[in-house]
């Protein structure tokens, strides 16, 4: 048994100013497995893989390579790659206008002249013999994101590693290339890779992982055979709380009443992306778009908010006509739109907690007439407390804060102009499964306070427990319309896959 | 799998990447312009030599042109190699004057070593600012120019003429083609004449092309200007790599420098004024872009003979003032960038279907 393992991490301890984000951590990784690294934002998972890395310096602790005598000393990311550790970020971390065969090679060796024929070839004999669907010649900025990944993965095989560290890395791909990805992971692992597997994703843990860590707020709650720990206490493991706090946003989602009033009303409503559709929400209620990805959702909500360029359509808010062919009359006829990509379209990285959060109501009150400072402070503690942002301080960049606080932020945002109308795209995306849980609980909050929202997420589960209407999408088509009885994760998976096979 | 996959493999041909695409409208319209004025303006474009002379003229913003391209695909810019080019003409000039050995032969060497040692001094100075202490390399290169021009000045103030005769029949040294010649009107046969500045600025082409496409420095030079956080991850010394990149630059500029004194043997304070600029617009007309990790030399080549032949084209015609030639320069470079972003946004709506299905 012993020797199987081939790394082994004991007692790691680090510390931050302020806290201590790692306290006596115990990892150990076995040849041959998928190993789940589980835990909420913040648990101490991030820091744990970039101690492994050498991105960090570890304060206390030992870590073990098999193949190495002693202690392996890594303080760089040179270093464990060297020592066989290999990592792939959800953010590619090759260079899209190089080839994929240079990609593989480049940076790897000392040689002043680069052999080209040769790297062609040993890439595509690891291309082949990994079953990835790329081309050598190929630049790497017409693959897909999967296999980008998967050249990233092929990459870091080639180099021999023992330890493959894959850091969220389904975070961007749909079922296809997940499921591309899982065959390529069984894959490595036949050939006695150790994989080290970090997602939020709770299914895909059960459906690919061998063994799991949980670590809460930087100490090691356990680690388990998969087969031990069903979903349900897994959960409980990483939140360490009873469930509870599950079961009653349950009941509280089918008890609110939706008004009869129309807020938002479209018909024909069409962008440059998005083929013509009718669509309707009323007050007080809470409904969303599903489908797989590229079904169309996205396009959908940003045809609404006029963030692509409208074509077409009727809209009306309260019963009048309007004309939006813009986020700012959007805005300024009172709906708001938290979009999917924080990171391109909602943040500001490096302003303010406080800035940020006052953008949008700026923009509807008109940049030629400044808020008072006050009145900027008192808008920013109010919401920085009403939705439990964890932030030093309301002048911290927002940049600084966890994925999960960053989309709060953008949530107070337009909580702040008080909205009829919200539009919430794939705001649990990425994030941990407490700040999930608020956020949806906050989503019917709202409800009951009488503002619509439309709500998307690519976990349907998370949509049948908020949505009580739900619009089912498939290839850029409105396929079907669910609501009460017929709001189970069935009869979505059947509506899906009903018109796929009319298709096919 | 394996076998019958690998043989459709190899039978594929790789689809045009963007970079070769935006070299090849490079090279058409540059034809498709020379052609044109051979058949429209006749007379001079005629000859052989009148092609020729696009190269015998513009050896030293070749030359540059190609210090840009380097630092430009690797995410650079350098606004000094005309004020390098400025002063390394000054310095040799006055080094022929006034100190230069007798010796033809070692005069000019000591001129070369003189020319490539100021060019150098500039590389390493601004690629160890850029590289090291990490400052914006406009301001760093801004500053290059300033003071390589002000060290013009200080220099001489008034034009300095070359008159060593060592370095006089170095200039007067041409390759001399006859079968590209033509037959004057006294039946004397005329061969087309190459400069030794041209012939070292294609030189240097084909030397920057060799370095960007088979040296592992050439590769970081790519990989730096496409991601340069990827390139770190990969293991690429990304420092040394941007630090070696300016250096090439500054002696590239230097080199610059003495080929355009070769081309016309006198030195003033105000030398090769501007000449960046073209070296810039040089490189974009050829396909690279501003934003790094694209573009490779022959494209850059074709911008200089596009900017020599327009400014040639416009020279021989009845609008015969400087102001024509900028603007013509200007809508070339303006009608060029259009040109690109409408290609690259009509591949790119093809190319990356995959990750645009991504948007749920």
């Amino acid at each position: 048994m012993q020797n199987d393992v081939v790394l082994t991490m004991r007692g790691i301890s680090k510390l931050f100013p302020g806290t201590k984000a790692l306290n006596n951590v115990d990892f150990t990784l076995r040849r041959g497995e998928i190993h789940a690294l589980m835990g909420e934002n913040g648990a101490g998972k991030s820091t744990l893989i970039k101690v492994l890395t050498g991105v960090y310096e570890k304060d206390s602790g030992s870590i073990h390579i098999e193949g190495i005598d002693g202690e392996a000393a890594i303080h760089s990311p040179q270093d464990a790659q060297n020592a066989g550790i290999s990592t792939v970020y959800q953010e590619i971390t090759l260079c899209p206008n190089l080839t994929v065969a240079e990609n593989m090679f480049i940076g790897r060796t000392e040689d002043a002249v680069v052999h080209w024929k040769a790297y062609e070839k040993k890439a595509a004999a690891i291309l082949d013999s990994l079953g990835i669907p790329a081309r050598p010649k190929q630049e790497l900025s017409s693959c897909s994101l999967a296999v980008q990944q998967m050249v990233a993965i092929g990459r870091a095989v080639d180099m021999n590693c023992k330890v493959l560290i894959l850091d969220e890395p389904t975070s961007s791909l749909d079922e296809k290339e997940v499921a591309m990805l899982f065959r390529l992971m069984r894959d490595l692992k036949s050939r006695g890779v150790g994989i080290i597997f970090v997602t939020h994703f709770l299914e895909q843990v059960y459906e690919v992982s061998d063994r799991i860590t949980v670590l809460r707020n930087g100490e090691l709650v356990g680690e388990y055979p998969v087969a031990e720990l069903p979903q349900v206490e897994l959960v409980a493991r990483m939140m360490g709380k009873s469930l509870n706090d599950l079961g009653d946003l349950k009941k509280a989602d089918k008890s609110f009443s939706a008004g009869t009033e129309n807020v938002y009303e479209a018909k024909g409503l069409s962008s440059v992306v998005r083929k013509p559709f009718d669509f309707r929400i009323r007050k007080g209620e809470v409904n969303g778009f599903t489908g797989l990805l590229g079904s169309g959702r996205s396009e959908s909500v940003r045809a609404i908010f006029g963030a692509d360029r409208v074509t077409g359509g009727q809209v009306r808010m309260n019963g009048k006509e309007v004309r939006i062919t813009g986020p700012h009359e959007a805005m300024k006829n009172g709906i708001g739109y938290l979009p999917e990509d924080r990171k391109r379209d909602g943040i500001i990285a490096e302003l303010s907690v406080r800035e940020n959060i006052i953008l949008a109501l700026q923009v509807m009150r008109g940049f030629f007439k400044p808020m008072k400072r006050s009145e900027m402070e008192k808008f920013a503690d109010e919401y920085i407390r009403e939705l439990n942002i964890k932030t030093a301080s309301q002048n911290t960049p927002v940049g600084s804060l966890s994925g999960g606080n960053q989309q709060k932020v953008i949530l107070a945002r337009w909580l702040l102009t008080h909205p009829d109308y919200l539009i919430l795209d794939e705001p649990t995306r990425g994030i941990d499964v407490g700040t999930k849980l608020e956020i949806q609980r906050l989503v019917l909050k709202l409800a009951e306070e009488n503002m619509s929202v439309t709500f998307i997420s690519s976990e349907i589960e998370e949509m049948l427990r908020t949505c009580s209407r739900l619009i089912v999408m498939r290839d850029g088509n409105t396929v079907g319309e669910l609501t009460g009885d017929e709001l189970t994760q069935a009869h979505v998976m059947e509506t899906i896959a009903g018109g796929e096979a009319q298709h096919g | 799998m394996t076998t019958a996959n690998r043989t459709l493999r190899r039978k594929q041909r790789e689809p045009l990447s963007d970079a070769s695409l935006l070299t090849l409208i490079a090279i058409g319209i540059f034809v498709v312009m020379y052609a044109a004025a051979v058949i429209f303006m006749g007379g001079a474009f005629q000859k052989v030599q009148q092609f020729l002379d696009l190269f015998n003229e513009n050896a030293a913003l070749i030359i540059i042109a190609c210090a840009l391209t380097v630092v430009m695909i690797g995410g650079g810019i350098n606004i000094s190699v005309g004020g390098i080019i400025g002063l390394t003409c000054m310095a040799c000039a006055k080094f022929l004057e006034y100190s230069a050995p007798a010796n033809s032969t070692l005069a000019v060497l000591l001129t070369v070593a003189l020319a490539l040692g100021v060019g150098l001094a500039f590389g390493l100075f601004e690629g160890f600012m850029v590289s090291y202490l990490e400052i914006q390399p406009f301001i760093v290169t801004l500053a290059g120019m300033f003071l390589a021009r002000g060290l013009t000045t200080i220099l001489s103030v008034n034009p300095v003429k070359v008159t060593h005769e060592g370095f006089q029949a170095l200039v007067k040294t041409k390759l001399q083609i006859p079968w590209l010649g033509y037959t004057a009107k006294n039946g004397n046969l005329i061969p087309a004449k190459l400069e030794i500045g041209a012939i070292i600025a294609v030189a240097v082409v084909a030397a920057v092309w060799l370095m960007l496409r088979y040296t592992r420095l050439g590769r970081g030079i790519y990989a730096l200007g496409g991601n340069r956080q990827s390139a770190l991850m990969l293991g690429i010394n990304v420092k040394s790599v941007c630090f070696r990149g300016y250096v090439i630059s500054g002696l590239l500029a230097g080199l610059a420098g003495l080929v355009f004194l070769m081309h016309k043997p006198a030195a003033n304070a105000s030398i090769a004024m501007r000449s960046e600029m073209d070296a810039i617009a040089a490189s974009i007309i050829g396909g690279t872009l501003l934003t790094g990790g694209v573009g490779n030399v022959i494209g850059t080549l074709f911008g200089v003979m596009i900017l020599a032949a327009i400014q040639k084209i416009i020279g021989l015609s009845p609008l015969n003032e400087s102001w024509w030639q900028d603007m013509a320069s200007g809508a070339m470079l303006g009608i060029f960038i259009l040109l690109q972003s409408v290609i690259l946004n009509r591949r790119g709506k093809g190319g990356t279907k995959d990750m645009q299905a991504d948007r749920g």
